[in-house]
């Protein structure tokens, strides 16, 4: 029984892409032994399992994932903290003093305000409770310096690249740290404002033409190219 | 339109009976409610009826007012028509301004009566581009148990068979109120009949409990000839062409048994 | 004020504006133009020029609102006051809430809203030119902005009204033959599922000419909808694919 597409071919919600013996996997839907798309993207197919490849979607908590966020508000035993996603998230005083909160002694305010970055892990979630935040692990916790970018989430797997191909040499090339939080927000820290803007413009090649091949390529020989201009800093 | 919980069994056991042509109520899946029809309830009103389609339960009165005619429509006189989702009609309905189901439920009442051309609205010219009459048609629920969309035509219908028109005459630029009235001149009567969709089957007159179970609604009016004169669908669901077609067809059966048993 | 014209369709059955009885005005669609939407899309369809953005999913305000099991989809219809001859009130009218909820209704079904219980989506559209058939372009331009903010959908939802002037069914009426024709029904469509979504109809036709004018509505609509999937298509093939791919 057929597939209705070619490799990588750029598909719309609801174009049918193959009947019969499939499944439906990422970005797509099942109706009447049909599978249909349910994004933007392209279409692949694996195994007889149906992908679509989003260009365009947004991000959704998992427990486990890594995710960079804005702390909202201050609340009476913790933080609501911006993660972009449908919900906001929640760190538990208790989790970031690592001992139980009081709240005679702990000013938390003087821990994190609105406004602070964090990095952070998604510790639970469920359909009926939004997404808890966890800081208590290496790596993880408030963020000092550097410089933020957003891409849309489901372009993270193009700037980590094959293996971490493509990530790696960012950060090689730019000399800067790169934290990537799968809910689009990446934190670029380097030694100075102009690597960090290099490392910045290379993500941001990326998010525009992650829809293309020989990409990496492309994007070693732009942070080349730049740093030509600026003298090799 | 928004209801009190229903529990997921009963929505079950409604869309089981439904797929065997059979409702919980025991009416069959063309089958309206008991209607009743009692018209000239308010005195005070210019014309008044009260329709009970099953529990549901609908008052119309009409106000025959003078005002200024539309700038477009010099010489016909003005239909408005409004209709209130009364507090104690349901325990969710809420006092305060129309929302968007009292506003969809006033126009679609409208649209019925305006687009069979009900009232012969160049009658209702006092002097053309200054004054006409104005017909008010206000619709009251007093009891919710589903189709508020069907009571409440047939009531603005029956209060507008009912409604009194004042003499007049027109002396030194000044209107004159006269002794006795007329007839509002109507010159069709509208039926509005509203189906449902559950299971990819059609059921005619949704009540309360079936309102929650349906999938989408297709509401459409007759004139006196059988020809469509207004159509809205309605809740978040779909129906496909070949349904609309049997809809429209079910749909117009109905109206003309409504007709012949109301006698209009 | 719209003089009433003679005649709105001539003996060779050409219409006022010169198209044919089952002919569109010409449509123009653009995804993604608004920077602070989620999603965005913005139609010319005849004369008329309409906004639409999406934002969401997001959490509701007031919170209320939301639903434990579900998205709740939020529309709003509205005309810019200079958009029609005679400026309109701001103030949203009657007209304006209706056609909010039956813009809503129409995209309701393409969405999947039980993956994101509590959550709401606004949809907010602005007609910022009225020709007739607002309501219809206004549907197909949400879609789009829906499609461009990534929710997933079971199918993009296209409009297209047809109607009836001077005894003949027509596609597409334009404001003249909205106002002076006899019958328009507007008709909301989801192609590959083959699904009316929204279907109104003021004027009077008999059950043949509705039956036609439904054929053809749906007709427009499939024209209509290789033009959004091509619009939704430019925006993200802005850079042709080269050599494979290392992925």
């Amino acid at each position: 029984m057929p597939t209705y597409f070619e490799k990588k071919q750029l598909v719309t919600p609801g174009e049918m892409l193959a009947e019969g013996d499939y499944l439906a996997g990422k970005n797509t839907y099942a109706e009447n032994s049909k599978i249909y798309a349910s994004r933007i993207g392209l279409a692949d197919c694996n195994n007889k399992q149906v992908n679509v490849v989003a260009l365009r979607s947004f991000y959704f908590p998992k427990v486990g994932d890594v995710v960079i966020g804005t702390v909202l508000e201050v609340g009476f035993n913790g933080w609501t903290v911006d993660i972009k996603a449908p919900y906001t998230a929640l760190l538990r005083a208790s989790d970031v003093l690592s001992r139980p909160f009081k709240p005679q002694n702990d000013e938390l305010s003087q821990v994190l305000i609105g406004g602070d970055l964090i990095v952070a892990k998604i510790a639970s979630y469920d359909r009926a409770h939004d997404p808890q935040l966890t800081v208590g692990e290496p790596g993880l916790g408030k963020i000092t310096r550097g410089q933020i970018i957003k891409v849309t989430p489901s372009k993270i797997p193009r700037v980590i690249g094959k293996k971490g191909s493509m990530i790696s040499m960012i950060k090689k090339e730019t000399n800067c740290q790169i934290i990537l939080g799968l809910n689009g927000v990446i934190l670029v820290t380097g030694k100075n404002p102009d690597n960090e803007e290099l490392a910045i413009a290379a993500i941001q090649k990326i998010e525009n033409e992650s829809h293309t091949s020989g990409l990496t390529d492309r994007i070693t020989q732009f942070l080349k190219e730049e740093r030509g201009k600026t003298g090799g800093k | 339109m928004t209801s009190s919980s229903i529990t997921r069994v009963k929505l079950k056991q409604i869309a089981e009976k439904i797929e065997k042509a059979k409702r919980l109520d025991g009416r069959g899946l063309n089958d309206y409610r008991e209607i009743k029809i009692e018209q000239g309830v308010i005195e005070k009103a210019e014309g008044s009826a009260r329709v009970l389609l099953g529990k549901t339960e609908v008052l119309v009165g009409t106000k025959v007012e003078t005002g200024a005619p539309f700038p477009d429509t010099p010489n016909n006189g003005v239909l408005t028509v409004n209709a209130e989702l009364v507090p104690l009609a349901s325990p969710d309905f809420e006092p305060g301004p129309p929302d968007e189901n009292s506003i969809e439920l006033a126009r679609i009442v409208d649209r019925g009566i305006r687009e069979s051309e009900a009232i012969d609205t160049e009658k209702l010219c006092i002097e053309p581009g200054k004054r006409v009459f104005v017909v008010f048609v206000d619709v009251y629920v007093l009891n919710h148990d589903g189709n508020l969309i069907d009571a409440s035509a047939l009531a603005a219908v029956a209060a507008l068979m009912n409604t009194k028109m004042p003499n007049y005459e027109v002396k030194d630029d000044e209107l004159i109120i006269k002794q006795g009235y007329t007839p509002l001149p109507i010159k069709s009567h509208p039926i509005t009949v509203t189906l449902g969709k559950i299971k990819d089957k059609l059921i005619v007159d949704p009540w309360l409990e079936e309102e929650q179970a349906i999938d989408a609604r297709l509401t459409m009016a007759f004139n006196n000839e059988g020809n469509i004169c207004a159509i809205q669908k309605g809740c978040p669901g779909y129906f496909t062409q070949q349904q609309i077609i049997e809809g429209m067809k079910l749909a117009q059966k109905k109206a003309a048994e409504l007709r012949k048993k109301l006698k209009w | 004020m719209n003089e009433k014209p003679e005649k709105l369709i001539n003996k060779k059955g050409i219409r006022l504006d010169g198209r044919k009885a089952d002919e569109l005005r010409p449509v123009k669609l653009e995804v993604g133009i608004l920077p602070n939407a989620d999603g965005s899309a913005y139609i010319e369809h005849g004369k008329n020029k309409i906004l639409a953005a999406a934002f969401g999913p997001r959490e509701m305000h007031p919170k209320h609102l939301s639903r434990p099991d579900r998205m709740v989809l939020r529309c709003r219809y509205h005309m810019a006051p200079f958009s029609v001859g005679e400026r309109k009130s701001p103030a949203p009218s009657r007209r304006e809430i209706e056609l909010s909820k039956v813009i809503r209704e129409s995209l309701e079904p393409s969405l999947f809203l039980e993956y994101y219980p509590r959550t709401g989506v606004d949809v907010f559209i602005e007609v910022l030119q009225a020709d007739g058939g607002t309501r219809c372009a206004s549907i197909t331009a949400a879609s789009l902005a829906l499609a461009d903010a990534g929710i997933p959908m079971r199918d993009l939802v296209v409009a297209c009204a047809a109607g009836k002037v001077e005894d003949k069914v027509v596609l597409d009426l334009f404001d003249t033959e909205d106002k002076v024709g006899s019958a328009d029904v507007p008709v909301a469509f989801m192609p590959n599922l083959n699904a009316v979504t929204l279907l109104q109809m003021d004027g009077q036709l008999t059950p043949d000419e509705f039956e036609k004018a439904v054929s053809m509505a749906i007709g427009g609509c499939r024209k209509i909808y290789e033009l959004q999937k091509e619009a939704l298509k430019t925006k993200y093939m802005l850079i042709e694919p080269e050599e494979e791919d290392e992925e």
